[in-house]
């Protein structure tokens, strides 16, 4: 017996390692594929059109676990998006300064865009370090408000909620464009104390002169991570307490479950995983502006999680690839039906027009999304034949 | 002592003071039975038990110890199951999904799947649907499972809502049939039900709820054969 217990020890260690560990490689393995395979392939304009579908398929998956999961209406995710935008930002901007003496790049051939030329210099600089650690620090930052704003207001049902995030939205991007002006020489940065600088983020004219680090690799590193912690949760007990939510809450009180707390905990994810992506869009960009991160940027994830399903990880996936190369798509079909049409009669940029007609539509045809709840790989198994 | 003990019991919704005083005891190992015409507050006396409503007075002791200010989530842990009115099964979810969230509160795995094969062996048809989304269940299938996903939490108290709600007769005989198995295994039940005939046959002792208020209480047989119940709540002159 003993014995047993023994020899299935550490296997099962192994094992739970492995499972643990596993996601991370493969999620490197993703990145590297990306960044080395993909990228010379393509070319610079669409392997920046790809970063950008990576940044939007976090955003959506992300919100997919409040709008989804829980079943909540958070109209607020570009406000997370934002407070992690410049939180990492600020760590990667001031930081830059105090450890390289300026607000250039110092990292590795990672987090080199190969648009910008030839690359010569290490695997992995000092910068990729700091990279990530304002990644990370965005994430937490916005994570901390996801719990300050969930904590009240998810005891909130349905309407009351989509206010208070879109009142949550318009507060953080009125805050963040009323900052002090961000200091931009060496010595000022060195002689002002670390919380002063939090506070000089550029004001309304935007957080601008970040070091670029953000490449297809960090892209797809951090969506093989969102995507892998989203199917996982979804097939947990703890993920089945979010769609129980959903489904009946009062039902799911009624057996056990929390509601508040899992309402938040969804909510502070959802939250860290919007302030990673937009530390990602930050060092993408070079600057990062809350005027850009309003209400309009807030209604495109959501239109990709509802048109997607609202609880489908794959379903808001596709639709945040879709609606991303949509604008491109529309912007070549525009510019071509626009050459052979006086300036007069030239076609607008449709983008908004065709979101809003898709989500009438869908409302009245699928108001459930494309997949609803399901899984894209689900069909295949509901579709086998029962035994009677 | 009893189980359960509920002295004065008050509920408000905003103005409406729905729960004006109850008081009442049910007994380890018995069936009690709440009955009453709509709005009598026979719902709302379980949806307090179980922490959903936050009651404005009164007491409410389980297995001894007070419940009030108790989280429904707590209350759970503590034994006590609620099968909520118009089932409240996760329509999306497959049954067995549906019972592996009864058994949310528990942190012995074992002891959970035990309960869950117990349960299922009191409802085979569940056994036959396990893979099924809950939503296509059939009216009393659905109320099986919610039954049957409440005794996944092994409860000491189950509170029943209503088992009878839109069922063809034989599917509530059926389902009443299984309730007194639950009952003869050991758990003790509560249950609020507007088909008072059937409820009296079921249990051994009830309540009469008139209006929020306590109308007459006694051992179930008792009040079967009681001109003023039979003539107010069995339609029997």
């Amino acid at each position: 017996m003993s014995a047993a217990a023994h020899r299935d020890g550490p296997p099962a260690v192994w094992a739970h390692a492995w499972r643990s560990g596993a996601p991370l490689l493969v999620a490197v393995g993703v990145g590297l594929l990306m960044h080395f395979a993909v990228q010379p392939a393509v070319g610079a304009f669409k392997a920046r059109v790809l970063v950008d579908i990576g940044i939007n398929v976090i955003l959506a998956v992300s919100l997919t676990l409040v709008n989804g999961f829980t079943g909540q209406f958070s109209i607020g995710h570009a406000g997370f998006m934002a407070l992690g935008g410049y939180a990492a930002g600020a760590l990667s901007y001031y930081g830059s300064y105090q450890l390289f003496g300026a607000a250039a790049f110092n990292g590795g051939v990672l987090s080199w865009t190969a648009s910008q030329g030839p690359f010569h210099g290490p695997w992995v600089g000092g910068g990729d370090l700091l990279f990530v650690a304002a990644c990370l620090v965005g994430g937490l930052v916005a994570a901390g408000a996801g719990y300050l704003v969930g904590l009240p207001s998810l005891r909130l049902r349905g309407d009351y909620l989509a206010i208070v995030t879109l009142g949550f939205g318009e507060i953080v991007r009125v805050v963040l464009q009323s900052t002090q002006t961000q200091l931009s020489q060496a010595a000022e940065v060195a002689a002002t104390p670390w919380p002063l600088l939090t506070l000089k983020l550029g004001g309304a004219l935007g957080f601008i002169g970040l070091p670029f680090y953000t490449t297809l690799f960090w892209v797809y590193l951090a969506v093989a991570l969102t995507l892998t912690v989203a199917i996982r949760l979804k097939r947990s007990s703890y993920g089945r307490a979010f769609l129980a939510i959903r489904e009946d809450e009062v039902a799911a009180e009624a057996l056990g479950v929390h509601t508040t707390r899992y309402k938040v905990r969804a909510f502070v994810l959802a939250a860290f995983l919007a302030g990673v992506a937009g530390a990602l869009y930050a060092h993408l960009v070079g600057s990062i502006n809350a005027g850009e991160l309003g209400f309009q940027k807030s209604f495109e994830v959501v239109i990709m999680v509802v048109l997607g399903g609202m609880g489908s990880v794959s379903g808001s996936t596709l639709a945040a690839i879709v609606l991303t190369l949509l604008p491109e798509l529309l912007r070549t079909v525009t510019g071509s039906v626009n050459t052979y049409l006086p300036p007069a009669y030239e076609l607008p940029d449709l983008r908004m027009i065709i979101y809003s007609l898709a989500l009438i539509l869908m409302m009245i045809l699928r108001p459930q999304g494309f997949f609803g709840l399901r899984e894209i790989w689900d069909w295949r198994v509901r579709r086998r034949p029962r035994p009677a | 002592m009893a189980l359960l003990e509920i002295r004065d019991l008050h509920v408000h919704y905003g103005a409406v003071h729905a729960l004006q005083g109850i008081s009442l005891e049910v007994a380890a190992g018995q069936i009690v039975t709440l009955i009453g015409a709509n709005g009598a507050g026979k719902s709302t006396t379980l949806r307090a038990i179980s922490g959903l409503v936050r009651p404005t007075r009164g007491t409410l002791v389980f297995d001894g110890r007070p419940l009030a200010g108790c989280p429904p989530h707590e209350i759970v842990r503590r034994g006590v199951a609620h099968a909520p009115e118009g089932r409240g099964i996760f329509a999306n979810f497959t049954v067995a999904e549906n019972l592996e969230i009864g058994a949310f509160a528990r942190a012995d795995r074992v002891g959970a799947a035990r309960d869950r094969e117990r349960a299922l062996e009191l409802f085979p048809r569940l056994r036959e649907r396990l893979r099924q989304n809950a939503g296509t269940l059939s009216g009393g299938e659905q109320q099986m499972l919610a039954i049957a996903r409440a005794l996944v939490a092994r409860p000491r108290l189950l509170l029943l809502d209503e088992p009878s709600l839109g069922l063809a007769p034989q599917v509530v005989q059926t389902i009443f049939g299984i309730i007194r198995d639950i009952n003869a295994a050991g758990t003790t039940i509560l249950l609020v039900e507007q088909n008072a005939h059937l409820a009296l046959q079921t249990a051994s002792y009830a309540y009469v709820l008139e209006v929020g208020r306590p109308a007459l209480h006694g051992p179930a047989a008792e009040l079967a054969a009681s001109p003023q119940v039979r003539q107010a709540y069995l339609g029997l002159a």
